[in-house]
C-alpha cells in the first residue's frame, strides 16, 4: 500500500491503495467515480476510458503509480454543467441504448475532436475502433460526433 | 429456448389490485424508499402529500401539478423506461416535458416485472393506456363537479382540464384533492383516445436517464454501493457441473485487503438445470475489487470436474453427423403429407447441411449483484431482467420466504437475454448470507465468458423438392441441437404440403439460454439461406420464390399452444415494401449483391433487404440494409424503436460474421474480447434504411424482431456478390474469394 497524490478532474485526490492498482479502479471504488467503466480489464472494450493531459488512456491498463503528476480527466469532470458538444449532442441523438459503453465512447471522441475537430467517416472509424457498443449504437456515435463537431464549429463562428 | 417470464398478472384484474393495494399510497412509498435505495431516482418534495392523487399505483399527481409515472420494468438499453410511461401520458394528457419517471423496485401491484422476449410493449400497451385514460377520466370528473357542468363539455390539454363553451380551465395540480376522493372506475369503462389524436406516441423521444448517461451518474448494478459493503468474487469451476475438492483458502486470505474466502458446494438449479442456478465454486471477499481480484490469481483449486470434462465441439459435430445418418435420437416433430413420395416425384431434389456455433451475450456490464443480507431478509440491487425469477430463486437457495426477498432493479448495461437468469443474484446471496456483510459480487470478464448461458450451436440437414417450374413441394429437415426440440411449425412448414421435421438433443452438459431471438436468430439464417439455394437451384427469383411459399392465405394457425398463427399476408407485405426500397432485381457487377432475409419472431414481420461488396481478395463489406418492419398499428417512441432496429441490424451482423465459442476439455477455450471478435466501428453498416409499416394490428415489441433477417441476407447477398454459398456461422469461416 502506498499513497498517491493526483489530480482529478481539477481536484487534488490523495489515495492509499496497491501500486498496482488499475486506475479504472481507484476511480470507482475509491473515489466513488463510477461514470468510468469496467467492461474487460484488457484493454479491448474502451469502457474505462479516461483522459491523462487530454490523451485518451484506458483505466483498467494504468497503474495508479503511473498517473502521478497528469491532469486526469474522467467522464464527470468533463464539463462542469454536463453540457461539452458530446454530450449535447449525445442527448440530442438519442445516442444510447443500455449506455454502458458510452462514457467511454464519449471520453475517446473528446480525445479525437480536441486534435481534429471537423473529422471525417475515415478518422471516425480509426479513433473509435477501440471502443465496443454491445447494442450496436454506432450509426448514432457516428452521427453524434459529426453533431458535437457542428456544434463546436458553430459556437466558434458566433452562431 | 424462449425465454422464460415470471407470471404475469392478469391484466383486467391489475388496475383493480393495484388500487386496491395501494390505497393511494403505493406510489409515495415507492418514491421515498426509491430515492433512498437507488440514488437515481429524483426526490419528490411533495410525495407524502396526503391531497395528492393517485389513481393507480403508477400515477401520482402532486399538489403543484407534477405528475410522476413508475417504469415498473427494468431499462436493458431497450428504451422501455421512456417509452412505456409515454403511453400513460398519452392518455393521461400531460406534456413530456412536465413529466417525472422514477424506476420502481419488485412489487405485485406493479403486475409483471420481466424484461424479454419483446413482450413489454404488447403485454402493457393497453393496460398502459387504461391507467392514463382512468387517470384522466377522474380529473375531468372532478373538474366538471366544480364548475356543475357536463363532463362532455370537458377535455383535457396539457395538463389542464378546459370546459369547451366557456373556455375556462382548471390545471390538474388545483383538480389532483377532489380528484382523489372521486370513486376509481372500472378500467375497461374509461374512453380511450383515437389513435388519430395521439400527439405523443409516434413521436421521436429521448430517454429519460440520457442525461444521467453522458454523465456518467451511478445507474448501473455495478455502480450500486452500500455503506460497509465488501468486495466478492466468486471462481467456478471451468467444467460445467464440476464441484470444488479443496482449495488454498489460507494463502487467499493472507492476500493484501482480503477479508474472508470459503468454499460453497451446494447446487440449487434453476429449472430443474443444475448448471443454470447456483453452481459450486470458491468466494473471495475483500475490501476493492481489484484486491478480490488480484487474491483470486493466488487461488488454487482442485476441482471434480465431472464426467463432461472431455467434451468438445468436435465432439458435438460428430455427434450430430451420427444423428443426421442413421437417425439415432432423432424424433419426428412433424410429418405432414407424404414427404417421400413427393421427393420421388420432385424434378430436383437438394440437400444441404447447415450449422452455427455457440455464441456468448458478452453484456458490457460484466454480471453483479449488490446483496445485503439481515435477519431473515436479502436485499438485491442487481442489473436482473427478470426480477420475479430472481425472487423465487433466491428464496430457494436461501431457504426464506420469497417475501424476504426484495429487490431494486438498476439499470442494466445490457440485456439480450442473458439477465433472465437468476445465477449471479443468487450468488451474491448466499455469498451475503454467509459473510454476514453487505456485497457486491462482480464477475470478471473471463468468469463473464466462461459462465455464460451461451446462444447454442446447432446442426441442421435439410433436403427439398421442387418440381418442374422451381416450386417447392416437398421439405425435410433433421435438427441436431443442445437444448429444447425444435418446434413443428417452423417455417416454412405450415405453407408446405409435405413436410417433415426431426429433431433430437445431443447430450451435453453446456448451460445455454435466450440469446436476442431464442430460436430465430440462427433458424433466421439457416431457412432463409436454404430458402435461397432452392430458389436458385430451380432458376428463380428469390424474392417472387419466398412469396410463392408464403401463398395467397392470410393466417395460418399455429400448431399447438405455444405455437403463435403466422399472419402470412402481413409477411408479404414487409418482403415487397423491402424488396421495392431496396431497388431490388437491379443489376450488380461482379463483387457486388444483394439478398434477402426475412423472419416472423415475437409477434413482429421483418424483411431486410443487405447490399454486401465482396473483394477478389475475399474482403467483405455490407454497405446497405434495407428493413421492412411490421409491429402492428402503432410505434410508440420513433426514436427508441429506430433505434432498436438500427442495433439489432448491426447485430445481427456482430453475432454471424466472426463470433464463435469453441468448446475444448469441456470448458470454453476463449476467455476475453482478444479472443472473440466483436464489432467495431469499421465494421459497422453505414447505411441502414428503416421502413416500418402500419397495420392493424395491435402494436408489439422491437427488442428481437429485426435481428433474425440480417444474417441471411448478407449470407444471400455474399452469393449473389461472389457465387460462394454460406452455409454456417460465423461467415468468417467461408472462404470469400473469387476471380
Ligand atoms: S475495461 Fe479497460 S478496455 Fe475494457
Ligand atoms: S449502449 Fe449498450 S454497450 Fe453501448
Amino acid at each position: 500500500m502506498s499513497t498517491y497524490n493526483l489530480k482529478i478532474n481539477g481536484e487534488k485526490k490523495s489515495v492509499t491503495v496497491a501500486s498496482d492498482t488499475p486506475l479504472l479502479w481507484v476511480l470507482r471504488d475509491t473515489l466513488g467515480l463510477v461514470g468510468t467503466k469496467f467492461g474487460c480489464g484488457i484493454g479491448q472494450c474502451g469502457a474505462c476510458t479516461i483522459h491523462l493531459n487530454g490523451i485518451a488512456v484506458r483505466g483498467c491498463q494504468t497503474p495508479v503509480s503511473s498517473a502521478v503528476g497528469f491532469d486526469i480527466t474522467t467522464i464527470e469532470g468533463l464539463d462542469k454543467e454536463g453540457k461539452h458538444p458530446l454530450q449535447q449532442a449525445w442527448c440530442e441523438l438519442d445516442v444510447a441504448q443500455c449506455g454502458y459503453c458510452q462514457s467511454g465512447q464519449i471520453m475517446t471522441a473528446s480525445a479525437l475532436l480536441k486534435r481534429n475537430p471537423k473529422p471525417t467517416d475515415q478518422d471516425i472509424d480509426d479513433a473509435m475502433a477501440g471502443n465496443l457498443c454491445r447494442c450496436a449504437t454506432y450509426t448514432r456515435i457516428r452521427a453524434g460526433i459529426h453533431k458535437a463537431a457542428e456544434l463546436t464549429a458553430g459556437k466558434e463562428a458566433g452562431v | 429456448m424462449k425465454p422464460t417470464l415470471s407470471k404475469e398478472l392478469n391484466r383486467r384484474s391489475f388496475l383493480k389490485l393495484s388500487t386496491l393495494a395501494s390505497g393511494g399510497l403505493a406510489l409515495a412509498y415507492y418514491l421515498k424508499s426509491a430515492t433512498s435505495l437507488e440514488g437515481q431516482v429524483s426526490k419528490l418534495t411533495e410525495s407524502t402529500d396526503e391531497n395528492s392523487f393517485k389513481p393507480s399505483a403508477f400515477v401520482h399527481i402532486a399538489h403543484d401539478g407534477t405528475v410522476t409515472l413508475a417504469s415498473a420494468r427494468p431499462e436493458i438499453g431497450q428504451g422501455i423506461k421512456t417509452s412505456l410511461p409515454m403511453i400513460i401520458a398519452e392518455e393521461l394528457g400531460v406534456k413530456w416535458t412536465d413529466v417525472k419517471v422514477i424506476s420502481v423496485p419488485l412489487d405485485p401491484i406493479f403486475g409483471g416485472q420481466a424484461a424479454g422476449g419483446s413482450t413489454s410493449t404488447p403485454t402493457s400497451y393497453m393496460h398502459l393506456r387504461r391507467v392514463g385514460a382512468t387517470a384522466r377520466t377522474l380529473l375531468i370528473q372532478a373538474a366538471a363537479a366544480s364548475w356543475s357542468v357536463p363532463v362532455t363539455e370537458c377535455y383535457v390539454k396539457d395538463g389542464s382540464v378546459v370546459h369547451k363553451p366557456t373556455g375556462k380551465s382548471l390545471s390538474y395540480g388545483a383538480l389532483v384533492q377532489a380528484a382523489a376522493k372521486l370513486p376509481v372506475p372500472d378500467e375497461h369503462s374509461v374512453v380511450l383516445k383515437d389513435p388519430s389524436e395521439f400527439t405523443l406516441l409516434g413521436s421521436r423521444i429521448g430517454g429519460v436517464d440520457n442525461q444521467k448517461v453522458v454523465t456518467g451518474q451511478p445507474l448501473f448494478g455495478i455502480d450500486q454501493v452500500i455503506p460497509g459493503m465488501l468486495y466478492a468474487v466468486y471462481v467456478k469451476c471451468p467444467v460445467w457441473g464440476g464441484k470444488v475438492v479443496s482449495a488454498n483458502l489460507d494463502v487467499v486470505k493472507s492476500q493484501p485487503g482480503v477479508r474472508d474466502a470459503f468454499i460453497i458446494n451446494e447446487t440449487v438449479p434453476y429449472h430443474n438445470n443444475p448448471v443454470l442456478g447456483l453452481v459450486p465454486g470458491v468466494a473471495i471477499l475483500a475490501d476493492s475489487t481489484w484486491n478480490a481480484f488480484s487474491a483470486r490469481k493466488q487461488l488454487q483449486v482442485v476441482w471434480d470436474e465431472g464426467k463432461f470434462a472431455n467434451d468438445s465441439w468436435s465432439g458435438y459435430s460428430e455427434a450430430a453427423k451420427q444423428m443426421a445418418t442413421t437417425g439415432k435420437g432423432l424424433k419426428k416433430v412433424r410429418d405432414s403429407g407424404n414427404v417421400d413420395q413427393a421427393f420421388q416425384t420432385a424434378a430436383k431434389v437438394i440437400e444441404a447441411d447447415y450449422h452455427f456455433a455457440f455464441i456468448g451475450h458478452t453484456n458490457l456490464e460484466p454480471q453483479n449483484t449488490t446483496a445485503h443480507f439481515t435477519g431473515n431478509k436479502i436485499h438485491l440491487w442487481s442489473p436482473t431482467q427478470n426480477p420475479g425469477d430472481v425472487q423465487a430463486s433466491v428464496a430457494e437457495a436461501l431457504d426464506i420466504e420469497p417475501e424476504n426477498v426484495s429487490i431494486v432493479m438498476t439499470r442494466i448495461g445490457g440485456g439480450f437475454g442473458r439477465r433472465l437468469h437468476p445465477d449471479p443474484c443468487m450468488e451474491a446471496a448466499v455469498i451475503a448470507k454467509k459473510c454476514g456483510q453487505p456485497i457486491k459480487l462482480t464477475w470478471s470478464r473471463e468468469d463473464d465468458f466462461q459462465h455464460d448461458h451461451f446462444r447454442p450451436g446447432g446442426f441442421h440437414h435439410f433436403k427439398a423438392g421442387l418440381d418442374a417450374k422451381g416450386k417447392l413441394i416437398a421439405f425435410a429437415d433433421k435438427v441436431m441441437g443442445f437444448d429444447a426440440a425444435s418446434g413443428a411449425d417452423n417455417y416454412p412448414a405450415r405453407f408446405i404440403d409435405n413436410c417433415r421435421i426431426e429433431a433430437g438433443k445431443i447430450p451435453n452438459n453446456v448451460p445455454t439460454g435466450p440469446w436476442r431471438a431464442p430460436g430465430s436468430n440462427t433458424y433466421g439464417f439457416v431457412i432463409c439461406s436454404f430458402l435461397d439455394e432452392l430458389a436458385h437451384a430451380g432458376g428463380r427469383d428469390p424474392v417472387e420464390f419466398s412469396l410463392e411459399i408464403l401463398g395467397t392465405k392470410d393466417v395460418l394457425p399455429g400448431t399447438g399452444p405455444r405455437s403463435a398463427p403466422y399472419n402470412a399476408a402481413r409477411m408479404r407485405g414487409v418482403i415487397k415494401l423491402a424488396a421495392e426500397k431496396a431497388g431490388w432485381g437491379k443489376t450488380l457487377p461482379k463483387g457486388q449483391g444483394m439478398g434477402l432475409g426475412y423472419y416472423f419472431s415475437h409477434q413482429g414481420y421483418v424483411a431486410e433487404v443487405a447490399e454486401v461488396t465482396v473483394t477478389k481478395e475475399g474482403e467483405l463489406k455490407v454497405t446497405r440494409v434495407v428493413a421492412a418492419v411490421d409491429v402492428g398499428s402503432q410505434i410508440v417512441n420513433l426514436s427508441g424503436a429506430e433505434n432498436q432496429v438500427q442495433g439489432a441490424i448491426i447485430d445481427g451482423l456482430n453475432s454471424s460474421w466472426r463470433q464463435e465459442l469453441d468448446i475444448q476439455n469441456g470448458r470454453l477455450v476463449q476467455s476475453n474480447f482478444h479472443e472473440y471478435q466483436m464489432l467495431r466501428m469499421p465494421d459497422t453498416i453505414r447505411d441502414i434504411e428503416i421502413h416500418f409499416s402500419k397495420t392493424k394490428y395491435p402494436p408489439t415489441g422491437l427488442g428481437e424482431p429485426a435481428l433474425p433477417p440480417l444474417a441471411p441476407a448478407v449470407a444471400n447477398a455474399i452469393f449473389a456478390a461472389t457465387g460462394k454459398r454460406i452455409r454456417q456461422l460465423p461467415f468468417s469461416h467461408t472462404d470469400l474469394r473469387w476471380s
